[in-house]
């Protein structure tokens, strides 16, 4: 009886010892920090090496909490810009529990560290967006424009004030102002950025209007235009007809003539050698052309022709 | 003694322990070989965990690690590559995809251009996991905030865009621009991923605004319209006038050569007779002369041989009714 009883001691014991083995032995992963308390009194400092870790068994408690980057995303907010632009703003941020004691003793956990940076980053976003026209939140450089086919050039530079800012600095000022207060809980924030931004509805609905506007005083433009060059090319083409038309009958005129002093001159230097045989020759012509059937004709009998006829009396 | 303590009530033989210790060794080995071997497919790599700290990666293939929890492993797929959508979403894949665009997605693509007019950007990316250390152990969530980042570039870039631009030239450039932002606010925040490429998707006006960038489209064709109908009818009737000019050309040489030829002949012909007009005067102009007469006065209707004498007949021939027939 007594060799059962040791054995039950034996077992009992090895039982005790590995239930306390198991309780003071932890493991920190990759993803993991941790802090140990003793009846609710931090121990040391926190544990962020991975592996196996030992502790006091029973007494001390293990607290993880995350040691990765954490994402935080806001709500959208509706804030007036300077300029009196009612906009959806939303933001998210990156951040990540830099001093897990601190942290465990202001905010307990991630809930109340969430809750903690909404009220902060959304309040530094009101305030910064609040002292920056739209503008500024909207664009980050002063980069210029391309000119498309559409844009009406006077339009775009009209009304675009140059930015002094931009979108990326106010993020930054959103950052700077946030991260001064995040390690009082024990939280580095790394990174702030404007996700959305929107018109409000009634605004959008202007901004519609407005783009509406533009589009048709394109439109009207094209057509403008299209009117206008086609008026030009017809223009043009009158032009070239009247040069096309007139050079033609200049060149004509300037080989008529050519050819009218031509044939002069050739006339001019047959007749010559005896004008008053031409005259014959071409006044004898002209008689057989004009005297046709229907022509009568009085002679006097003093005609020349006729000499014979008398010959008798004037013989 | 001994003997009774081998064989139970039924008289059956007791299970030698040998063979029981034998069942449960190789049961337990069997189970320590399950548990440590592992493989790794080639568009994986697997991340080795040992009390939750890493200690190595695997390439593809057969590994060993050590058992019981003690490793663990953790498959990230490098290979594989990874689609973000932005603005709508897949709804079946294949040949003809199908999507869809709903009131939330629709939150992800409605942007502000640089000269404060509203888009309808959608945008894909396309993404593989290059750091599986960093892809899990640096930033929670990585997915999450890697769409936050994406809307957050886009929309910087757009911003800095007019509408223009974004609707037309500026596609390429936004898109280029945007995934080499992103590629370096994913290093910054140590995601361990690596972008392979920004998309533009669709790139529209707001609904109310469509139907006046429509007008826009037809006003451009218009006018292109226009421009190409006159030209076609500078084309039509320049030629034809140059050809027209061309024929008046033509003519007026034609009517040179025949009039100078005309002279020519007119010349020969005066020059011929002449030659023989020369020789005996007298005779020749007597004879041309003679000859037109007996040629026209055949011809004539009345002839009227009237004496020097007598004066003012005309009176007496009746011309009116002449006239009159």
């Amino acid at each position: 009886m007594s060799k059962l009883a040791l054995r039950l001691i034996i077992l009992t014991v090895t039982v005790i010892v590995l239930l306390v083995l198991i309780d003071a032995i932890f493991i920190v992963s990759e993803t993991n920090q941790v802090i140990i308390t003793q009846f609710g009194q931090p121990i040391g400092g926190p544990i962020t090496s991975p592996g196996l870790h030992l502790k006091v068994p029973f007494i001390q408690k293990v607290h993880y909490f995350e040691k990765r980057w954490l994402e935080w995303d806001g709500d959208p907010n509706q804030i007036p810009t300077r300029d009196k632009k009612y906009i959806w703003v939303d933001t998210y941020a990156r951040w990540r529990i830099a001093d897990p004691l601190i942290f465990f003793q202001r905010v307990r956990d991630e809930r109340g560290a969430q809750s903690r940076l909404d009220d902060i980053i959304d309040g530094e976003t009101r305030n910064t967006i609040a002292k920056f026209d739209l503008i500024e939140v909207v664009r980050s450089s002063n980069r210029e424009f391309e000119i498309t086919e559409e844009t009406l050039k006077s339009e775009v530079t009209e009304g675009m004030s140059e930015i002094k800012v931009g979108r990326n600095r106010i993020a930054e000022i959103i950052l700077e102002s946030a991260s001064k207060i995040t390690p009082q809980f024990g939280v580095e924030l790394k990174d702030v950025r404007i996700k959305r931004i929107n018109y409000v509805d009634e605004v959008q609905r202007k901004v519609f209007d407005r783009m509406i506007a533009e589009r048709k005083r394109i439109a009207a433009k094209y057509r403008s235009e299209g009117e206008g060059r086609s008026a030009e090319i017809r223009g043009e083409k009158e032009k070239e007809l009247k040069r096309i038309k007139s050079e033609a009958y200049r060149r004509a005129q300037e080989i008529k003539g050519k050819a009218e002093a031509e044939a002069t001159r050739i006339y001019s230097q047959a007749y010559n050698l005896d004008p008053n045989f031409y005259q014959l020759l071409k006044t004898l012509e002209t008689y057989r052309a004009s005297f046709d059937s229907e022509t009568w004709l009085i002679l006097s009998l003093d005609n020349e022709f006729l000499r014979f006829l008398r010959s008798f009396e004037k013989r | 003694m001994n003997r009774t303590f081998g064989r139970n009530f039924f008289g059956l033989p007791a299970i030698r322990p040998r063979l029981i210790r034998t069942v449960i060794v190789t049961i337990v080995i069997l189970i320590l070989l399950i548990t440590s071997a592992y493989q790794i497919s080639p568009e994986e790599i697997g991340v080795i965990l040992r009390f939750g700290k890493f200690v190595r990666t695997a390439e593809p293939g057969l590994h060993l690690k050590f058992p019981l929890g003690i490793e663990k492993l953790i498959r990230v797929p490098v290979q594989r590559q990874l689609k973000l959508e932005f603005g709508f979403r897949t709804v079946k894949p294949g040949i003809r995809s199908e999507y869809r665009v709903t009131p939330e997605t629709m939150k992800e693509s409605i942007m502000l251009t640089g000269d404060l007019n509203v888009v309808v950007v959608e945008w894909i990316v396309q993404y593989k996991i290059k750091d599986p250390y960093q892809y899990l152990f640096k930033v929670r969530n990585v997915i999450d905030t890697f769409r936050y980042l994406n809307e957050a570039v886009i929309r910087r870039v757009v911003g800095d865009s007019s509408v223009d631009e974004v609707l037309t030239i500026g596609r390429t450039r936004i898109a280029a621009e945007a995934k080499e932002e992103l590629q370096k606010l994913c290093d910054l925040y140590e995601m361990g991923l690596d972008i392979n490429q920004l998309i533009l998707q669709d790139v529209n006006p707001p609904d109310p605004v469509k139907p006046s960038f429509n007008e826009v489209n037809e006003a451009l064709q218009e006018k292109e319209r226009k421009i190409n109908e006159a030209w076609a009818e500078y084309n039509q009737e320049i030629p034809r006038a140059m050809g027209e000019a061309e024929q008046i050309i033509r003519e007026a040489e034609g009517y040179a050569t025949q009039r100078l030829n005309q002279a020519l002949g007119d010349a020969a012909l005066f020059t011929s007779l002449y030659k023989e007009y020369a020789r005996s005067p007298l005779v020749t102009r007597q004879r041309l002369y003679l000859e037109t007469l007996n040629e026209i006065l055949p011809k004539l209707k009345k002839k009227v041989i009237v004496d020097e004498k007598v004066k003012n007949i005309l009176p007496l021939l009746n011309l009116g009714e002449e006239v009159k027939k």
